[in-house]
């Protein structure tokens, strides 16, 4: 694609006019291709930019729909598209705002299944996902595939980005292992000022940019920490980690893995599941036990639950009786299965879990508000 | 015994607070100073999994050892996106 005609000079001008990019770089950004994995808080920011700056082919990947608690910071959506494909919303979006260059609208879960077969078709990764699991998988085809990723996350206030190279170091180098169940937040669990993932989100977009021009320094090997709240930012470096699984010295991994080096996220062996259509069923002889924390009261409590918020949980197993059956539930039911792990530790035997958490059971219309 | 200053972020910023001095033994680690802040704060121990450190704002091991007047930051990775 060449931009040799006046409407494309116009629309472009204001990157003509930097010596950094110009009528070459220009022309550059029109033949690359960019994945963008996730079309949440940070794919929103980081897709408009990149379709506004003319990067010719632009995939958006989610599997998932629009709810309208996204609105509150995926800026891409409006109320209307409540209920709808967020890939494919996204690729109307992107195609109103530029028509010149192309959307791959991909409607599915990345995973260790498609990772290589879709980073292959693009040449930089943007990794706007909310799950561990994807991050790795995300890294490790980057890595394989040689492609450049740039990654970024978030939590409340705060924003982490990157950039990893083929030559690493990469998301294994940098976090081996992912975090304990329940112990940190996605945003639909822990909550998010709306504008955050707008701020780290245009970084991402600005090192994606960089990248398909070779511009500038690159964040690469510097963990950038954005903290919204305290209006400041820090830098920390890091290397290619020699043992790392995926690029160290004595690599053993060779294909994408949706999953950190250990087993930590794994499910906990042997956990009783609770279908929430199955709810009402079950705490005829158990007791609902919501560990959601005091603060997320707001958002709808249960009729006759125990409510002991997780960070409460160890100092207060006292008033739980471990002869008594327990249903756990949290929100989204990540914390809850941390919890259960505490109290088998405690000896608690007779305690299940609710799947999908309390969101989920709320939407089959219990009869309470829950938001 | 070398004095440091804690730099935690996101998470862990809110159960343990911003920033703090800590004292520590002669010849304490990284480490030591982790397992010193989950005594004092058993809510962190939940946000070890996954926990990086950095030592003067280069990403570092459990043991490296602890100089007087280094930083830590306690460097949780963050779920959203």
């Amino acid at each position: 694609m060449t931009l040799a005609g006046s409407r494309d000079l116009r629309r472009y001008s204001r990157h003509l006019l930097i010596p950094e990019i110009g009528l070459a770089g220009q022309e550059r950004l029109a033949s690359s291709r960019a994945l963008v994995i996730g079309a949440g808080g940070l794919g929103a920011p980081v897709l408009a930019y990149l379709a506004a700056a003319g990067v010719g082919r632009i995939g958006v990947l989610d599997d998932d729909s629009v709810d309208e608690s996204n609105l509150q910071r995926q800026i891409l959506f409006e109320h209307a598209d409540i209920g709808r494909p967020k890939a494919r919303v996204a690729a109307e979006r992107l195609h109103a705002l530029n028509p010149q260059i192309t959307i791959d609208a991909l409607q599915l879960r990345f995973d260790a299944s498609n990772a290589r077969e879709l980073v292959r078709l693009y040449d930089v990764v943007i990794d706007c996902s909310d799950r561990f699991t994807t991050r790795y998988c995300a890294s490790d085809a980057c890595s394989l595939e040689k492609k450049i990723e740039i990654f970024a996350a978030i939590f409340r206030f705060d924003g982490q980005v990157t950039r990893f190279d083929p030559d690493g170091p990469c998301y294994r180098c940098l976090f081996p292992y992912a975090p304990e169940p329940g112990s940190v937040p996605t945003c639909a669990e822990g909550g998010v000022l709306g504008v955050l993932p707008g701020i780290v989100g245009a970084w991402q977009a600005s090192e994606a940019l960089k990248a398909l021009l070779q511009i500038g320094e690159p964040l690469r090997g510097r963990l950038l920490l954005v903290d919204a709240l305290a209006a400041r930012t820090r830098e920390v470096r890091f290397a290619r980690d020699p043992d790392c699984i995926r690029c160290g010295d004595r690599a053993t991994l060779f294909e994408p893995v949706d999953a950190p080096d250990d087993e930590s996220t794994a499910s906990i062996a042997g956990i009783a599941e609770v279908d929430p259509e199955e709810l009402d069923a079950a705490l005829r002889d158990a007791l609902l036990l919501d560990v959601r924390e005091p603060h997320e009261a707001v958002l709808g409590l249960i009729p006759g639950a125990v409510h002991i918020p997780a960070s409460q949980l160890e100092a207060r197993m006292h008033e739980l009786d471990s002869a008594k059956r327990y249903v756990v539930a949290c929100r989204v039911g990540v914390r809850s299965r941390w919890a259960i792990a505490r109290l088998r530790d405690a000896g608690f035997q007779r305690v299940a879990h609710l799947q999908g958490g309390l969101l989920r059971y709320a939407a089959l219309d219990a009869g309470f508000e829950f938001f | 015994m070398p004095v440091v200053r804690l730099v935690a972020f996101a998470r862990l910023r809110e159960v343990l607070g911003e920033h703090r001095e800590i004292v520590l033994p002669d010849g304490a680690n990284v480490g030591d100073l982790w397992e010193a802040l989950v005594r004092e704060e058993p809510r962190a121990t939940a946000l070890a999994r996954g926990l990086r450190f950095a030592r003067n704002d280069a990403l570092c091991s459990a043991e490296m050892p602890l100089r007087d007047g280094d930083e830590i930051s306690l460097l949780p990775p963050y779920g959203g996106g």
